[in-house]
């Protein structure tokens, strides 16, 4: 059954991963006016703009493009930067250390904080706690997220500077140097999926607070912390597995704020100093790199949710 | 729903600055625009209560004057993607052919962080506040049409519209008349919290500097300067800022109002929140 579902989620990613790549190719094609003369600069030669155009491929019809750009994809090639003349992989390749790092050390804050937040608040949930926190919640995602880390910047940065500002230093230099600097940027992107995810949790513990499962662990005589903890935490971790995988998704939009405003030379990055160069070839690279990321990240946490739980895999 | 104090605070927030933004050119005692070099980065004070900018100008009016761009870009955004999210959900959730194509689309669309597809969008079409307009819609209404889309399959089913088919009601009638009055809410609280998340997003796409064209004061734009004299004058970053969280917090706010209003199910939680349903489990 389980093999079954795997093979089902596995063709059913196919007609995304088809029309990603066609909003992907499409980008270079909503630019008004010829990209070619985008890219070089008004004053450029015509010789110029039509090798460029050769080597874009910009010359053939749109259809023919798309195969050919597609018939690349498939086999790891995505181009040239027009702005460094290396592979596109190459370079997307070189930042994805800085990216990674952050979205892991974002992801375990959220949760080392979201999990207890939300199962004190279920506990105490008859006190002036849980309305507390759940305005605490609106207000965490209402706060944007760039202006949060300018503020952090000048308290933690600039105030009291006890974390360093800008910058990245690789895990291979040493794990004390690279918490230190990723541990600034995740706390402001922990800070917005925190309330998300708690939130959730929240919600879905409350579902099963009531549940006769839970009544009858309290009937046999548990302490209601055993039951919270062994009944209705654990039923409720599932269906947050999946919110988790959705806040990756803010999160890799997140980054690409953070990782500018830190100096985090990540694929975030990359992606906003290749939209200042016009290099198109880099911008669609990333691009469909995150979505790549991103639709693999949601198939295994969707195959992880039919292991934990077999009623999915009959859906 | 106005029954509720906080819901009351978030409409009268956003009302409040929907007229000052609108009216600010007949009562704002300094004007935002004027330049004035003598006073450079002054901090707050009587006749410049949030200080003023590297120009001398005025923060406390150009941050009034910003909520114009923020607001319409925000409204526009939900419109735009609540009517094509409606319509594309309506249509899923009643036709099972048209179903499964759309719904095909809409999953592809939605394997992209809606911040990346629009900063991708924006690279290509190029900065303006018609292309953010553009670029969000884009975004956000693939969100909309799975909410419709299933609010609509739990309509379906129902006895109502079953009797109206045999009837020979014809579709177009049934879609716009027995169903979308019934999947409302859902639609109305997702439309709001679209115009929280635009209100958030063009300010972080004027941020990184490939938002509405720098000389329209929004306030993503007013930050990406304050940005640089943060240290110096942190008040530049600041006011804005506030600004942004306390529209974007009204809207949500007001979002979950509506949600609370309408569903029966969050009702019942506060009911559990007030004590009325504390009475030992086994006695419900």
């Amino acid at each position: 059954m389980l093999l079954q579902y795997t093979i089902r989620r596995l063709v059913s990613i196919i007609p995304v991963l088809l029309v990603v790549c066609v909003i992907v190719f499409l980008i270079v094609h909503l630019t008004p006016g010829n990209p070619a003369y985008l890219i070089l600069g008004e004053d450029s030669s015509p010789e110029a703009v039509a090798q460029l155009e050769a080597q874009l491929g910009l010359d053939k019809p749109m259809a023919e493009q798309f195969v050919d750009w597609l018939k690349n994809i498939v086999t790891g090639d995505l181009g040239e930067s027009v702005y460094s003349s290396e592979p596109v992989t190459d370079v997307i390749f070189a930042r994805v250390g800085p990216t990674f790092s952050l979205m892991l050390t974002s992801i375990v804050l959220t949760l080392i904080i979201a999990i207890p937040t939300a199962i004190f608040v279920v506990w105490r949930r008859h006190t002036v706690l849980d309305p507390l926190f759940t305005s605490a919640s609106l207000v965490g995602a209402s706060i944007p997220e760039f202006w949060f880390a300018m503020l952090l910047v000048l308290g933690f940065g600039v105030a009291v500077p006890i974390f360093p500002v800008a910058g990245y230093v690789p895990i291979s230099a040493g794990v004390g140097g690279w918490l230190h600097h990723l541990l600034l940027p995740s706390i402001i992107l922990a800070t917005v999926e925190v309330g998300l995810i708690a939130r959730m949790l929240r919600d879905s513990m409350l579902e099963s607070v009531n549940q006769d499962y839970t009544k009858t662990a309290r009937a046999k005589g548990l302490k209601e912390s055993t039951v919270l903890m062994k009944h209705v935490f654990s039923n409720a971790l599932i269906p947050t597995t999946t919110v988790v995988g959705l806040t990756i998704a803010g999160l890799l939009g997140g980054t690409v704020i953070i990782e500018t405003i830190f100096t985090i030379p990540g694929v975030g990055q990359l992606l906003i100093d290749s939209i200042h160069r016009r290099d198109y070839p880099v911008i669609q690279g990333v691009v469909l790199f995150i979505a790549v990321v991103y639709v693999l990240v949601n198939l295994l946490i969707d195959l992880l949710y039919a292991l934990l739980d077999p009623r999915i895999r009959y859906d | 729903m106005l029954k509720k104090k906080r819901n009351l605070i978030a409409l009268g927030t956003l009302l409040l600055l929907t007229v000052a933004t609108l009216t600010a050119f007949w009562w704002l005692p300094v004007s935002p625009l004027e330049i004035d070099s003598t006073k450079r980065l002054n901090g707050p004070s009587a006749a410049h209560w949030f200080g003023t900018d590297h120009f001398g100008r005025d923060i406390f009016g150009q941050t009034v004057m910003a909520a114009r761009v923020s607001l319409f870009v925000g409204l526009t955004v939900a419109l735009i993607a609540t009517v094509l999210g409606t319509v594309t959900g309506l249509i899923a959730g009643f036709y099972q052919k048209a179903d499964f194509v759309i719904m095909r689309i809409i999953d592809g669309m939605l394997a992209f962080p809606s911040l990346l597809l629009a900063l991708a969008l924006v690279a290509a079409l190029g900065g303006s506040v018609t292309n953010i307009i553009i670029a969000l819609s884009f975004s956000y209404w693939p969100v909309m049409t799975r909410i419709v889309r299933s609010a609509v399959l739990q309509m379906k089913s129902a006895q109502f519209i079953e009797a109206a088919k045999t009837s020979g009601v014809s579709d177009p009638v049934i879609l716009s008349r027995y169903i979308l009055p019934n999947v409302l809410s859902p639609i109305i609280v997702q439309g709001t919290f679209i115009f929280a998340k635009a209100i958030l997003a063009e300010a972080a796409l004027s941020f990184l500097g490939v938002g509405v064209e720098p000389s329209t004061p929004t306030w993503g734009n007013m930050l990406q300067e304050a940005q640089m004299y943060i240290t110096i004058a942190p008040w530049f970053s600041i006011f804005p800022g506030i600004a942004i969280m306390m529209t974007v917090l009204s809207l949500n706010m007001l979002g979950e109002g509506v949600r609370e209003a309408f569903d029966p199910h969050a009702k019942e939680k506060i009911k559990k929140k007030k004590g009325l349903l504390k009475t030992p489990v086994s006695a419900r």
